[in-house]
């Protein structure tokens, strides 16, 4: 899937640019799926900004797609990764090394990009600094607001928690901590009556 | 408005309080520490928070921010350390030369324009000159909340460092000093690019370092959330002009040596504002007719609001032209 | 001043009532005979003796009922208190400022002695007595931020101010009108009022930024902000909403007058000291349409807002379906004769219902 365009919505629904390179002392770039390439793309085989650079690559379904090309550019360092979970400990590893004057850009899903940001948060980086681009499914992370659970690749509204099995409606209303839209009981007022499923940005 | 409206007061609340204490602390700096009037305790304040003194020369009002470097917990006293200004509009000058123990000031309520980020993994001060006053209080608050923290002092001479053998003796490990006259320089490059993630850099100090520190880290890759500095505008004199306040119905001039606000409130005008320095937007005035030009030099207006016409600051911004009337 | 405190219940058999005492100092909002978002900031500093404007943190007859609703909310879901580990410090501002505030605006309830760093608080209403170390976390049973605001009216949420804008970086919210606190932590002040329609196109939410941004120690600052709950529940959280958001549809004409409440927030905001924080008390009062007409400019004034009110905001404040049963309700007490301007009552001087 290539570039897609969300429509505009309220202020805390997140929004995400091109990435660029940046000056910096080291580049930490960290990509799911598609998000491979929007890395050819800005990097532009700038060796100076490569060699400075470690790619954290998570191959969440694209199998083996891109990773002989992300090799190829020959980073300072390479990681493929087959998901978020078994990637994140090395994250948060290389964060904890990592010293302020770095950049830090992030491409694949919403939700990927959601938690990763939060790591680098964790660590003490604004996220106002950090590059995103959204890159891949429009699938979305959603908390479900009365069970606390959190549904992942969510693509239709309304959907099913999976964890309180509630029918919830999809809201726009986003929250970085969490890295995840809410959910809300959709037929909280007329119990049973839950709309027919209509797939996300029809 | 809806119920029991309480009329927003221009200004801020005001706290009468008497000199208590004068010491000089090196041929350019002199501390001033200061008592309430009615004995009470002073308003805690949060490190890196500044007063701003009004202090009566003759029948001529002062008003000059200062950053409070007593400790915050301490409500016993205020106290400010100001560095000798010969060029200035006289402020610096009053306060070495003609103040003394038992006159009377107002200090405002403490305003904080340079805060601590308490996020921070470590606190990274960069003080130049005078710049050390609000870092004083800055220690002492994360000394007692067990912060990291780290001092690079630059100064003319050992001499000029004020307070800096008393933090080196203290704080060995934290305290770093540089004396231009021993050509000793801080080492900005090595040192921003050796922090870990989580760090801020504090920076105040003359103009000239604080644009030094905070470029230097933008180059190197430091983002802006980071970064504080604080720099106390002093309203620059300039040419002196006319003003026209249509709601006051007075046409009024500004001299060479004060700032608008300053004459307005010489006029008797009750005129808005609060740090007196450009930086927190309380004296923003609308601008109702203007045939001439503007000259901004505030941190507060954005430069769409700048360019329009339609604002100005009246404690540090000047006006050069035909005519300029403005709503108060 | 001695208080009588009701005991009574804001879920299940929805026991609260107004004393006279109470409907006649109610925070009724609307100064005109419509309502539109404006940024309606004033000092908070004193109102007229009695009113709901007077004291710093006002307490009436519900305070003791209304903790209780409180320690209930949290026994269920700990998650409506919540403060990210920087915001321990404006804990500790706000529960000096709530001490000091509450000893010193009403010595009969609540005494506070302090010796250096060694505190005594007394809070008679609740039967505490209390004594801690200021700034020591290990002398409370909560950390001081929930420690306090579990014996103070009204939700509390703190905001860190850094970057020229407001956090949300700590609150106890368990009297919410559908929000969630778990949700909004962590937002800035444009993120978390992303919801509210119509405000941002307004530049509303710009103007009071920049006026929050500057309130400082000396002047604390005030406003209010409404909306309309069925029953007098307290707790109208998102995260109990599909519990109670059926409630809604049990309205009836015989019912609606006693069912269907006028929800004012009091709003105020106050500077920190040490943690140069913003603290945000949201103080909620209720009323039941059947209380609030017996004061006839207000349900005169009542039926004009809700009937003139547009559609977004009716429906952003969730009544837009019980638009048409409450409107039946209150034009039988709107006669069309004028109301002055201003929220205050006219007891001396207005007309009764013309019937």
């Amino acid at each position: 899937m290539s570039k897609f365009l969300f429509p505009p919505s309220i202020p805390s629904r997140p929004t995400y640019g091109v990435l660029e390179r940046r000056d910096g002392i080291f580049h930490i770039i960290i990509a799911e799926d598609e998000g491979a390439e929007a890395i050819i793309d800005f990097v532009e085989s700038d060796k100076k900004f490569l060699n400075k650079a470690h790619i954290i690559f998570v191959a969440t379904k694209s199998g083996e797609k891109y990773v002989s090309r992300l090799k190829s550019l020959a980073s300072a360092q390479f990681y493929v990764g087959p998901s978020y979970s078994a990637s994140v400990q090395r994250l948060q590893k290389v964060l904890e090394a990592a010293k302020m004057g770095s950049q830090f850009y992030l491409t694949g899903t919403e939700g990927f990009m959601g938690q990763a940001q939060n790591e680098i948060m964790k660590a003490g980086f604004p996220h106002t600094a950090i590059q995103t681009e959204h890159r891949g499914s429009v699938a979305r992370r959603m908390q479900c607001v009365h069970c606390k659970g959190i549904t992942e690749d969510v693509i239709t509204d309304p959907f099913v928690c999976g964890h309180c099995g509630l029918n919830l409606f999809v809201r726009d209303h986003y929250s970085r901590r969490l890295a995840a839209y809410q959910g809300v009981r959709v037929d909280a007022e007329d119990f049973g009556n839950v709309p027919e499923p209509v797939e996300l940005y029809t | 408005m809806t119920a029991a409206p309480q009329k927003v007061e221009p200004g801020v609340d005001i706290i009468p309080a008497l000199v208590d204490k004068i010491t000089k602390v090196n041929e350019l700096v002199t501390r001033f520490e200061f008592k309430r009037i009615d004995g009470k305790d002073f308003p805690v304040f949060s490190a890196g928070s500044h007063t701003v003194i009004e202090m009566k020369d003759g029948d001529r009002t002062i008003r000059n921010p200062y950053s409070l470097m007593s400790d915050p917990e301490d409500g016993s006293k205020y106290a400010i350390s100001v560095r000798r200004d010969d060029v200035g509009r006289g402020g610096s000058l009053f306060l070495h030369k003609k103040i003394q123990v038992g006159d009377k000031v107002n200090l405002t309520y403490p305003l904080n324009l340079f805060s601590l980020d308490l996020r921070a993994r470590k606190h990274l001060f960069f003080a130049g000159g005078i710049g050390i006053t609000p870092f004083l209080s800055m220690i002492m608050q994360l000394e007692s909340l067990v912060g990291s923290w780290e001092l690079h002092y630059a100064t003319q001479t050992e001499e000029l460092a004020s307070y800096g053998e008393e933090l080196k003796n203290k704080y060995p490990k934290k305290v770093n000093q540089y004396f231009d006259d021993a050509d000793q320089a801080i080492l900005l490059q090595k040192l921003l690019t050796t922090q870990p993630i989580g760090t801020h850099i504090y920076v105040c100090g003359p103009a000239g370092m604080i644009k030094w520190v905070t470029s230097t880290a933008k180059n190197v890759g430091w983002p802006n959330a980071n970064v504080h500095s604080e720099e106390f505008l002093a309203p620059k004199p300039g040419k002196s002009f006319q003003v026209r306040l249509c709601k006051s119905d007075l046409t009024i001039e500004v001299g060479e040596n004060e700032s608008l606000l300053e004459a307005m409130e010489r006029e008797g005008v009750n005129a808005p504002f609060s740090c007196r320095g450009g930086a927190c937007g309380q004296c923003e005035t609308e601008i109702v007719e203007l045939d001439g030009e503007i000259i901004h030099r505030d941190h507060w207006l954005d430069s769409e609001e700048q360019d329009s016409g339609t604002k100005i600051m009246p404690c540090v911004s000047r006006f050069l032209g035909n005519s300029l009337v403005i709503n108060r | 001043m001695t208080i009588q405190f009701n005991n009574e219940t804001f879920r299940d058999d929805y026991s609260f009532w107004n004393s006279d005492w109470a409907i006649k100092r109610f925070p009724f909002p609307f100064h005109q005979d419509s309502y539109m978002y404006a940024v309606n900031m004033e000092m908070h500093k004193g109102g007229p003796a009695g009113s709901v404007y007077e004291k710093r943190f006002d307490v009436d007859e519900h305070y003791v009922s209304e903790m209780k609703d409180r320690a209930l909310v949290l026994d269920e879901d700990p998650l409506r208190c919540q403060s990210l580990p920087h915001m321990t410090l404006a804990g500790w501002d706000l529960l000096e400022l709530i001490m000091v505030s509450k000893s010193e605006d009403y010595p009969d309830l609540f005494e506070l002695h302090r010796d250096g760093s060694i505190w005594r608080w007394i809070n008679k209403p609740m039967g505490i007595d209390d004594t801690f170390t200021f700034m020591d976390e290990t002398t409370l049973p909560y950390g001081p931020m929930e420690y306090i605001t579990r014996q103070a009216q009204g939700d509390y949420v703190i905001l860190d101010q850094r970057d020229e804008m407001l956090w949300m970086d700590a609150g106890m919210v368990t009297t919410q009108a559908d929000w969630s606190l778990d949700f909004d932590i962590g937002m800035n002040f444009f993120e978390w009022h992303a919801p509210v329609p119509l405000a941002h196109e307004m530049g509303i939410f710009k103007r009071a930024l920049k006026f929050l941004l500057n309130v400082k120690q000396s002047a604390p600052a005030r406003r209010l902000n409404w909306t309309m709950t069925v029953n007098p529940l307290l707790d109208s959280s998102p995260e109990n909403y599909d519990k109670w958001g059926i409630q809604k549809t049990t309205l009836t004409p015989e019912n609606i007058g006693s069912k269907q409440h006028l929800r004012v927030e009091l709003q105020t905001f106050f500077r920190l000291p040490r943690s140069n924080a913003l603290v945000f008390p949201i103080r909620c009062y209720l009323i039941s349409f059947k209380d609030l007409v017996t004061i006839p400019k207000w349900g005169r004034r009542l039926h004009r807002v809700v009937r003139d009110l547009p559609v977004e905001l009716a429906t952003y404040k969730g009544f837009i379906d019980n638009r048409p049963l409450m409107l039946e309700y209150l034009e039988k007490f709107d006669d069309g004769l004028s109301t002055s301007p201003g929220v205050w009552p006219d007891r001396d001087t207005e007309p009764p219902l013309k019937s």
